[in-house]
């Protein structure tokens, strides 16, 4: 029999200051980052225009921000690594969009003579679609959460539990938004989609070991809360371990090979799935114990 | 026949099925693009099959939004919305695109996609038009000639930001009528105005036919239009009424020609004459065809996506995909050996059932979508990682074998349905209230967890009760 993890005996409980030191840093980074910086939020959320070309000879990020500084227009450009395309995004303007879009294509005519380039993508976004997008996405995460919450409360006869599996789903989501604040990487639809699987994902990871938990306080009725969160987590660290180095090397083969479009998506997914692992182990469990320890 | 020969019997009918389910769509996506193309045309697509979104195959995304104010006031909005997607589709059908899907979405919005098609303005001069004509008289009384020369002496236009008149051309015009621009006759020239009486004499919606015709004189393309049965009887009398007045031919506010009728029009037809480009005429005489909006819409999102980025993203993403699946699988048998071979069966099983389930509801596969899969999957893998580590336990404490597998799926039971049904809780929520992509999301996440559930709980404990008749002494895990 082939085996990675040999039994453990790791005591988590005793090392949970330190995990909530290095979540609450990482949480304060990308808080800072977004204080700072602001989320790259796209236009999926502005609303705005997005023109994305590809120019046939290879061309540098400067040279196409002055092109479409020289053209009169005020935008963001945003590169992808190795393809020679560019994105040429105009937030906030909603009238003549083809107008603005032509404007910015005469302009890089007429600033890149003899570079040919062809339009891969147009994308225009009125502003009330934006608002209700996001409106919509909080509002069904939110119930979902309220949703996990019950019915983990339910299953497990203890509403603290759901609350600290929602709390370790939290962390996760903020941990990769603030990643993706400080990488610079664009907020869309499709990275919302990351952060709802991302979600998915960690709890998924950590009612598993709610599980072993509920199974090992019936076999065990008379162990202390800190050792049997303990045994439970050695116990499923195996399991643990395989499935999350399974998911995370396919989401490492799609962030490495999976081309420019879905690489935002894929980047969130792989720092995603490292903190729905480390989620459940740090937050999750010892905030269990941290709660009811303080009840009893 | 025994309960095993039941469940043997179950996964080996669902597995036909699928394949069965599935046939259509690969049969479809191994044809090449020019073939594709061809059966589109003539309307030959298999109904239930996987489609491609945008995102992955190109193409342009609409949202239109009804202008409500401009809605006859006895229409209630249902209705209006549901006549304007059936024009929407009757002008797409006849302009001869694949499939298009047209859906309302929230309370006055209409989303169009049209795959294959990034040239945007062809798509917003067939999508975004009214195609409300109109019929009016025109007013030749003093006062609109005195108004008329106001406006000529105007620098600017005489319509202020908010559409509405000028207030001192306002005063000026006589009572009953509407100042309207007349279509540009020529590049550069200067718009010239017409003073029309209020009320419409006609409308399009008596209309039959609208067809492109060739001036005579010029070859210029005009639009000929019949009026039925009904329409020719109002028309007649119309101009019976108004022989030696101007009538204008009104397209979406816009004054196309302004003739003078000679004598009562009887027939039904008319023409409208213009400078038309060949195409600009097609397009017309396709939306006059299919009628006029309730309303005017409002384009509020366009999204294009060129075919090559399409191309590109989704033979990028399949290579990546197919080499993720790989090392899951070469893992799997490496780590877990026979149980993992059982695994693997369950693993690419789940994705046929998934497969055959979206193209059995004809869903459309987007990048979000692809998200859900993966984390259904993940979640399979979970559920058979789960279920072998259980069963390496027990194996730790020498059970004998056949006692060993019930154990293990019971033990692993409560943890692989607890972890489903909270991610499924979201699933759900994201369905109900989410919009367009996030829908997309929750819907193969909600097939992909039934899928992996049933695969790797189900099927998988049939091959091991099946492994089990024949009395082995050892479990290869």
């Amino acid at each position: 029999m082939m085996n990675l993890v040999r039994k453990t005996n790791i005591d988590f409980i005793a090392k949970r200051y330190v995990f909530f030191a290095v979540s609450g840093l990482a949480i304060a980074a990308g808080i800072v980052s977004v204080g700072f910086k602001g989320a790259n939020l796209g236009l999926d959320f502005t609303g705005g225009t997005l023109l994305q070309v590809k120019f046939e000879t290879p061309v540098t990020i400067a040279e196409v921000r002055k092109t479409v500084k020289d053209a009169g227009i005020e935008a963001g450009i945003q590169t992808f690594t190795g393809r020679n395309a560019f994105g040429i995004k105009v937030k906030g303007r909603q009238e003549n969009v083809n107008e603005i879009a032509d404007k910015v294509l005469r302009g890089l005519k007429a600033g890149m003579p003899g570079n040919a380039f062809i339009e891969e993508r147009r994308d225009y976004v009125g502003p009330v679609v934006g608002r209700d997008l996001s409106k919509k996405a909080l509002f069904a995460i939110i119930l979902s959460l309220f949703g996990i919450i019950i019915y983990v409360a339910f299953r497990f006869s203890n509403p603290v539990w759901g609350a600290a599996g929602v709390l370790a789903l939290l962390h996760d989501v903020f941990v990769t938004f603030g990643a993706m604040s400080i990488t610079n990487r664009e907020v869309d639809l499709v990275v919302v989609a990351a952060l709802l699987t991302i979600a998915g994902y960690s709890i998924n990871d950590t009612i598993v070991i709610f599980d072993r938990m509920r199974e090992n306080i019936k076999k065990f009725p008379k162990m202390r809360l800190g050792e049997l969160v303990n045994v439970s987590l050695n116990e499923t660290l195996s399991r643990t371990l395989i499935t999350n180095a399974t998911v995370l090397g396919v989401v490492a083969i799609l962030f490495f090979f999976g081309g420019d479009v879905i690489n935002n998506f894929a980047f969130a997914m792989l720092v995603g799935s490292i903190c729905g692992t480390y989620s459940t182990i740090a937050i999750a469990t010892p905030l269990v114990y941290q709660w009811e320890y303080k009840n009893k | 026949m025994n309960k095993l020969h039941w469940k043997l019997g179950l996964v080996l009918g669902l597995v036909i099925l699928s394949v069965w389910l599935l046939y259509p769509t690969v049969e479809w996506y191994t044809k090449t693009a020019d073939e594709r193309g061809k059966l589109e045309a003539v309307q030959m697509r298999p109904k239930r099959m996987l489609n491609l979104g945008l995102d992955l195959r190109g193409g342009t995304h609409m949202l239109l939004e009804l202008d409500v104010e401009k809605l006859d006031k006895k229409e209630n909005l249902n209705d209006a919305l549901a006549r304007a997607i059936e024009i929407l589709r009757n002008r797409i059908d006849q302009y001869g695109v694949g499939e298009t899907p047209i859906s309302r979405q929230g309370e006055r919005w209409i989303s169009v996609d049209l795959p294959g098609i990034s040239n945007t303005e062809e798509a917003e001069n067939l999508i975004g038009k009214t195609a409300l004509l109109e019929f009016r008289l025109v007013d030749t009384s003093a006062e609109a000639e005195k108004a008329l020369t106001k406006v000529a002496d105007l620098a600017e236009s005489p319509f202020g930001k908010d559409g509405a008149l000028l207030p001192e051309i306002a005063k000026l015009m006589p009572r009953n009528t509407g100042l309207f621009r007349a279509a540009p006759e020529e590049e550069g020239a200067r718009t010239k105005y017409y003073v029309l009486s209020s009320s419409v004499g006609i409308t399009g919606a008596y209309l039959e036919n609208a067809r492109v015709s060739t001036d005579e004189q010029f070859g210029y393309p005009n639009i000929s239009f019949t009026f039925n049965k009904e329409g020719g009887k109002i028309f007649e009398r119309y101009t019976g009424d108004n022989v030696g007045k101007y009538l204008a031919i009104v397209l979406d506010g816009v004054v196309h020609s302004a003739p003078v009728i000679k004598s009562r029009i009887g027939g039904g037809s008319g023409e409208i004459t213009g400078s038309f480009t060949m195409e600009v005429a097609r397009n017309l005489a396709i939306i006059l065809r299919a009628g006029a909006l309730p309303a005017p819409v409002r384009i509020i999102e366009k999204r294009v996506v060129g075919p090559d980025l399409g191309e590109d993203s989704i033979k990028k993403g399949v290579t990546a995909s197919l080499i993720g699946f790989l090392c899951v699988v070469v893992f799997m048998v490496t780590y877990y050996r026979a149980g993992g071979l059982v695994a693997n069966i369950a693993l690419g099983l789940n994705f046929v059932l998934l497969m055959a389930a979206m193209s059995y509801f004809s869903a459309t596969l987007t990048l979000p979508g692809i998200a859900g899969m993966i984390l259904s999957l993940a979640m399979a893998i979970d559920a058979n990682v789960l279920i072998l580590e259980r069963m390496r336990e027990e194996l730790a404490l020498s059970k004998p074998i056949p006692m060993l597998i019930p154990t293990a799926y019971e033990k692993a039971w409560t943890a692989i349905l607890d972890s489903n049904v909270t991610t499924w809780i979201a699933a759900v929520f994201l369905f109900q209230f989410g919009s367009g992509p996030v829908k997309g999301f929750a819907v193969t996440l909600t097939i992909g967890l039934l899928a992996g559930m049933f695969t790797s709980v189900f099927v998988t404990r049939a091959i091991y009760e099946f492994w089990l008749t024949s009395n082995p002494k050892e479990l290869s895990i």
